[in-house]
């Protein structure tokens, strides 16, 4: 009898613990399958921005690993810079002159390419191409388009009689040749994003509207349009974020990297290099790299307070359910 | 219930592997010690060929592995992130341009075997000595500067095109030669020389101290001699140059198109002009510099002093300089030897270059060599300083800034460094 209990006993004992152990599994594993990702994020990312925290309070002697504590010091520095506050200016007008055409011209084609048009494939892939050539390559291609003297633009210009263009001399039209590189390849990309979303509209509002009489134009302002809001909110930040981080184009603008003589295209990011792999100096471009952080932060929450707004005078139109619109919004997030 | 375990050792398992994959990037490198294998670093072209580091093999019976950096600033970035830790060749070279900065590091260094010193020119091996009077860098090349010229045009200009008579000519200070290029503007309408900054780097390779004294002082801003040489770029060579500065897409546009009808022309940039211009004909050299001789470039190999195997990398850093390996070096790619007895011998001394109208280029450069009498000390922040200089001339060469204001832009940005 005795026997026979201390037999069972454990026996309750382990099917006990394989009944945890199964909560458990239906607990943890979920987080264990997703963990990879954090993990490598937590390496490659946490890791190195809390690195840079460090590094941006203390001078840094890169290659003998070691620094000594600061404080604000290097923050103090760069906020005091000529060059900082151009190379803000450079990036915010290079990021409008930018995007603002590169959106408008995006959802004219997606428009297009919604249409009932032979070849769908062929022209789909065809937006998306410039996308494929990588940035430097693109910098290099322009570089011959833009060249002061000898330049496709500029050797146009001149035919005509006119004078050539001073792309690497004044601020404003260095600014329009970078930004007509990052739209060149940008555009396709944006285009096909909304094009997605545009094939997602429910096609049963345009047979209603056209019932009703409404032309192509009313169409795309009261239905299309509306639709797109939430994947137009999504565009326009990734490509905030890519904006302010804007450095491969100007990069390649001249043959010395640096943003000009005079800082004419002199972009943040293009500075922190400098900073950090021109002159080695890693605690202040790691201080420029944190500002950088928190500009783009601060930006974001700008996105973000002007993006529920229009989400929320949005839902009152009724073209989509409020609840599948949230979840876009949160996908948009 | 076994099934659960299994899905948990399994995620236990993967997660394993994750963490030695991750571990195994920075586990290798590692060095097999039997056999040595020696890896060596250069940049653009050091006429360092297969078949010349096959000779050190067959003397030594050690492998040379070599790798080319495209540029030398690509170099520079490899040389100082690694430098110090590891990951670094056994044989570096370095460019004379960020070579003070690498000096800074001097301790990190194997010195250069004192029995070597002397086979380098006097002042290629000063630069290269540190505080405590150790030679830590094994010269390979210099960069003396002629001036070259293109004869038709001068011709056209009504100016002199035989080579002596041009070197009589530019036999002279500064504002001989842009008193010259004034008259060549003023009759042809066409730009003297191809740029204003490498006039002003032509003028600051002339003096004692740039922007640092030896002791580290910064005197930049003070230094009446680099406000001497800022004016005059400004003033006198700005009119006279085709563009503010080098290599830019439209200034090798010019070059292959002969806009321009003089260089200044250290020896490797004589293989840029016949590379880049092969349709021009007429182009010559002169066996003359304004104001003196002037240096241009050139490098240095270094060996890291922790590495796997520095004995054998000091015997190829000296094999590689060594008088007969330069000249070899100098054949391939037309790198102008620092070696004194490299510079003595009857190879280089016969040297030609048929492109440059058959010019005894060897001599030439020889003689431009003799001619250099000071070695520009250049401070760790010599790259910064005369960067931000060149970009105040481009200012005013671009008509952003007019000559004062470009230099006191220059002032307010130096002085933050």
């Amino acid at each position: 009898m005795s026997a026979a209990t201390s037999k069972d006993a454990p026996g309750v004992r382990v099917l006990s613990f394989s009944n945890k152990l199964s909560r458990w599994d239906l607990k943890i594993s979920p987080y264990l399958y997703i963990s990879p990702f954090f993990i490598m994020f937590a390496i490659v990312g946490l890791f190195p921005i809390a690195y840079t925290a460090v590094i941006s309070f203390m001078d840094w002697d890169l290659v003998r690993n070691s620094g000594e504590f600061i404080g604000f010091d290097q923050y103090i520095w760069i906020l005091q810079q000529p060059h900082f506050w151009t190379a803000l200016r450079n990036t915010f007008s290079i990021f409008l002159l930018s995007t603002v055409p590169q959106l408008i011209l995006a959802i004219f084609i997606a428009a297009m390419l919604d249409r009932n048009i032979r070849g769908k494939t062929f022209w789909r892939m065809g937006v998306l191409l410039p996308f494929v050539v990588a940035p430097v390559a693109v910098g290099l291609i322009f570089n011959v388009v833009f060249a002061d003297n000898f330049g496709l633009v500029n050797g146009m210009l001149t035919d005509l009689g006119l004078d050539g263009i001073p792309w690497h001399k004044d601020p404003f039209w260095s600014h329009i040749a970078i930004a007509t590189m990052v739209n060149y390849r940008w555009t396709g990309y944006n285009t096909l994003i909304l094009l997605a979303a545009m094939q997602a509209v429910n096609r049963e509002y345009y047979e209603a509207a056209t019932v009703d009489g409404a032309g192509p134009l009313r169409q795309f302002t009261s239905i299309t349009l509306p639709s797109l809001k939430p994947t137009l909110i999504f565009v326009i930040i990734t490509s905030t974020i890519g904006g302010l981080q804007i450095f491969d184009e100007p990069r390649v603008f001249d043959q010395f990297g640096r943003g000009g003589a005079g800082q004419q295209w002199l972009t943040i990011t293009l500075y922190l290099y400098d900073i950090g792999w021109g002159q080695w100096n890693f605690g202040r471009a790691a201080a420029l790299a944190w500002i950088l952080f928190i500009i783009i932060l601060l930006i974001g929450l700008i996105n973000l307070l002007i993006t529920r707004t229009l989400v929320r005078d949005e839902g009152s139109r009724g073209i989509e359910k409020p609840r599948r619109l949230k979840k876009k919004k949160e996908l948009a997030r | 219930m076994s099934f659960s375990r299994r899905k948990i050792a399994a995620a236990v398992a993967g997660a394993a592997t994750f963490a030695l994959v991750v571990s195994g990037c920075a586990a290798d490198g590692g060095e097999s010690s039997d056999d040595v294998t020696l890896t060596l670093a250069t940049f653009n072209d050091f006429g360092y060929s297969d078949e010349l580091l096959a000779q050190f093999t067959e003397e030594t019976g050690i492998e040379v592995v070599h790798n080319k950096a495209a540029t030398s600033n690509d170099a520079r970035a490899n040389y100082f992130q690694k430098l110090g830790k590891s990951g670094l060749a056994d044989v570096e070279a370095v460019e004379i341009d960020w070579f003070t900065e690498a000096m800074q590091y001097a301790d990190l260094l194997a010195p250069v075997p004192t029995d070597l010193q002397g086979r380098w020119l006097d002042w290629k091996e000063a630069s290269a000595t540190d505080s405590e009077g150790n030679l830590i860098a094994y010269g390979t090349d210099i960069g003396p500067q002629g001036v070259c010229y293109r004869a038709d045009l001068f011709e056209a200009a009504g100016l002199p095109t035989d080579r002596a008579e041009v070197a009589a000519l530019f036999d002279g200070d500064w504002d001989n030669f842009f008193s010259i290029g004034a008259d060549y503007t003023a009759a042809t309408g066409k730009p003297f020389i191809d740029s204003a900054n490498s006039v002003l780097q032509g003028m600051v390779n002339q003096l004692d101290i740039a922007y640092e004294e030896t002791d580290g002082t910064i005197v930049a801003t003070e230094n009446a001699d680099i406000a001497a040489a800022y004016d005059a770029v400004v003033e006198k060579a700005v009119p006279i140059s085709a563009y503010a500065g080098q290599w830019s897409e439209d200034w090798f546009a010019s070059l292959s198109s002969g806009e321009f009808a003089t260089m200044l022309c250290p020896g490797w940039m004589l293989g840029v002009i016949s590379g880049n211009a092969p349709d021009v004909a007429g182009w010559d050299i002169a066996d003359a510099f304004p104001g003196g001789g002037g240096n241009w470039g050139g490098s240095y190999l270094t060996v890291p002093a922790n590495g796997a195997n520095v004995e054998a990398a000091q015997q190829l850093a000296a094999w590689l300089t060594s008088p007969e390996v330069q000249m070899q070096a100098f054949a391939n790619a037309g790198t102008f030897p620092s070696q004194v007895e490299a510079l003595a011998s009857d190879e280089l001394a016969a040297a030609t270059n048929e492109y440059f109208n058959d010019a005894p280029t060897g001599e030439i450069l020889t003689s431009r060599a003799e001619a250099i009498t000071v070695a520009t000390f250049k401070g760790p922040q010599y790259f910064q300083f005369h960067d931000a200089l060149q970009n105040a001339v481009t200012r005013v060469f671009d008509g952003l800034e007019d000559k004062d204001t470009s230099w006191n832009t220059w002032v307010t940005e130096v002085s933050a460094f």
